[in-house]
């Protein structure tokens, strides 16, 4: 029943190019996703009724959660994001479709009447929750708040104590035990929420915009936090967000929903590396403008090793043809160092194959940029 | 009439009126707050989603509470014989009392719990608590404060009542004014006892506040709204508008 602490393991940072200094997202211990997938729905629906109406918030949507993963949800507002995670501990009954976590067929647990019972309980009671609003209890102290979930579990009284003031501890709020919700501000009110949401020592953390309702500044230290636990404590995160950039600081694998569906997922580097995708152009926006008709534009997309080969300048020498850089960013997206550049070739695409091969050759991903390339949708309505 | 004729007349008078008040405060909140309650959880919506069972229980308390309280006393006398074996006397005034008193408590304990956020209903319930636990450390200690304005209304509301329960032999303050104001012109009497009961009601308003107001602030409300709570409980309009507001 205590929190499992590893050693803090830190790990020598790959040097930071000087284009875009280190930002606040450091990673510090290795990462601890497993194959196994602790968090499953499989054809979950989920239709809303009500006055004759219907809604339909999920429309079979597959998920596969990895343990000791970061999974983020991204959508535009009414995607169904909230519906999802709701259906994860069944706060949300599904229509159709199964949620299994840690193994635990949940749906099966739920039973026919609208009431949670005891087995269902129990499941939920192993599923940590943190909240936009917090929904901390005004009328307990912060200690009491971080207790409320081993009052249920029906944990001594003694233990309760020791255990809240551990998870203080870990969540950094060690002198505000005795003190009101309403005497801390936002950032402390959702690391009370965290701590309170871990003190069923749970396998599986879900996150329903927990920064949504913070500041950037605190936005970062409590995506840090849960960054750290994820770490640590081999917790695995669900998080629903509708800013890219939480699923740039944080996320090892994220998922984009539209209208009830999830309409691309999968590991973020995956997620990069595929050309078109809405999420990786979303979450690494290039710009730059075409400067004439008669050329090609591409961008670039380098991994780790490709970022540090002089490529622009081989193929400019092997080809014997004039580059020029439109705009290019180094990030670091999910741990990774990734950079894109925005370059355009003279000529059109038909006069370019031959470079653009050569590109590729070099283990680069290329997304040409033409008249039909998709517009980043989420960068619109997204993050900012 | 001398003070020392009527100064004995007075205090029993007192102790009369907080006998009544007292018990039937008592049995109003232990079955109007669970009643209330229950009205919350049988909603549409709610916990213990039961529509028949919901639309019983507001019917009956809807019904009690249009009940004008001279007419439920007279109506209730059967019961009342049948529990205190006598329809005169204090005893035989806390049974009306009291069955008037509950739903009017419930109401308000329906409104006060209504206003509970649902997201710390949902935070108990996605911890695998039940709705007993939902109940005893969400529902109840949330609304705290606006119980204890709640609690106060109604004894308020009770000590009126009681004076009309006075005029069935049941004493009290209210039974003086009106045997000696009323009856005998001493009109002396009459505004003593008027003055005693403008004190104690303000008294009990001061305390009720205070107490909900303090309970209130530790939570982290502003505080000075609560002055104007209790009236707003009183008003037959919200319950209709806070029904319509649950999430
Ligand atoms: N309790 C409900 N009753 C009826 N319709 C609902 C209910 N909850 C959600 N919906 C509908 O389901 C759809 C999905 O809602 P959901 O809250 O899951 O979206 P979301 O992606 O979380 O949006 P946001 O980013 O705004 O929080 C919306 O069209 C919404 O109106
Ligand atoms: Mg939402």
């Amino acid at each position: 029943m205590s929190v499992r602490r590893r050693p803090y393991e830190t790990q020598p940072h790959s040097p930071c190019l000087n284009l875009h200094p280190c930002p606040g997202t450091p990673t510090p211990a290795h990462s601890t996703v497993t194959e196994t997938h602790v968090i499953t729905t499989s054809g979950l629906t989920k239709v809303y009724r009500s006055r004759g109406r219907e809604v339909t918030a999920l429309d079979g949507v597959d998920l596969h959660v990895r343990e000791g993963e970061v999974y983020g949800v991204i959508g535009q507002s009414g995607a169904g994001k909230s519906s999802l995670i709701r259906c994860v501990n069944l706060l949300e009954r599904p229509t159709s479709g199964t949620v299994t976590v840690a193994g635990q067929d949940l749906t099966a647990l739920a039973g026919r009447g609208p009431r949670a019972g005891r087995e269902l309980r129990r499941a939920r009671s192993r599923i940590g929750m943190v909240f936009q609003h917090f929904n901390l209890l005004s009328s307990r102290t912060v200690r009491d708040n971080i207790e409320l979930p081993l009052e249920i579990l029906g944990t001594p009284a003694k233990e309760r104590s020791r255990k809240a003031l551990e998870l203080l501890d870990l969540v950094g709020l060690a002198d505000k035990a005795g003190a009101y919700p309403a005497q801390l501000s936002g950032g402390q009110k959702q690391r009370v929420g965290i701590a309170r949401a871990l003190a069923g020592d749970p396998k599986v953390l879900l996150s329903d915009e927990a920064t949504s309702a913070l500041d950037p500044e605190t936005t970062r230290s409590i995506l840090q936090l849960l960054r750290d636990l994820n770490r640590q404590l081999g917790l695995t995160v669900l998080l629903i967000t509708h800013e890219m950039d939480v699923v740039k600081s944080i996320c090892d694998s994220a998922a984009l929903m539209d209208k009830g569906r999830i309409v691309e997922s999968g590991t973020v580097s995956e997620l990069l590396a595929t050309p078109g995708s809405e999420l990786a152009a979303a979450l690494f926006p290039v710009s730059g403008e075409r400067t004439g008709e008669d050329r090609t534009v591409l961008d670039v997309t380098f991994h780790g090793e490709a970022a540090t080969q002089p490529v622009v300048s081989q193929l400019a020498r092997t080809y014997n043809i004039d580059i020029s850089i439109l705009g290019a960013a180094i990030d670091t997206v999910g741990g990774l160092q990734i950079g894109r550049m925005r370059i355009e070739l003279p000529g059109r695409y038909e006069d370019n194959v031959v470079p653009i091969g050569f590109l590729r050759e070099q283990g680069l991903q290329i997304d040409v940029v033409g008249a039909d390339a998709q517009a980043p949708v989420l960068v619109k309505d997204g993050a900012k | 009439m001398t003070w020392s004729e009527i100064q004995p007349v007075l205090t029993q008078a007192c102790w009369d009126t907080l006998y009544m008040v007292g018990w039937s405060t008592l049995i109003a909140v232990v079955a109007g707050l669970p009643l209330g309650i229950l009205l919350v959880l049988t909603d549409k919506g709610g916990l213990l989603q039961n529509v028949v069972v919901n639309k019983v229980i507001g019917q009956v308390v809807n019904i009690a509470r249009s009940m004008p309280f001279i007419i439920l006393m007279v109506a209730l006398m059967t019961f009342t014989r049948w529990i205190t074996g006598t329809t005169i006397g204090r005893e035989a005034a806390i049974v009306p009392l009291a069955i008037g008193a509950i739903p009017f408590f419930a109401r308000l304990v329906e409104m006060s719990v209504r206003e509970v956020d649902g997201g710390l209903v949902e935070a108990v319930q996605s911890m695998g608590g039940s709705t007993w636990k939902v109940v005893r450390s969400v529902l109840v200690p949330e609304a705290l404060p606006s119980l204890i304005s709640g609690a106060t209304t109604t004894v308020i509301a009770l000590i009126g009542y009681s004076a009309m329960a006075g005029t069935v032999g049941a004493g009290g303050l209210g039974d003086v004014a009106v045997r000696y104001g009323y009856q005998r012109f001493e009109t002396g009497v009459m505004w003593i006892t008027v003055a005693i009961l403008a004190v104690v009601i303000s008294l009990l308003q001061i305390v009720g506040d205070v107490v909900a107001r303090s309970l209130h602030r530790r939570s982290g409300g502003s505080g000075g709204l609560l002055l104007f709570r209790p009236l707003r409980g009183v008003l037959p309009g919200t319950v209709a508008t806070e029904a319509v507001k649950k999430s």
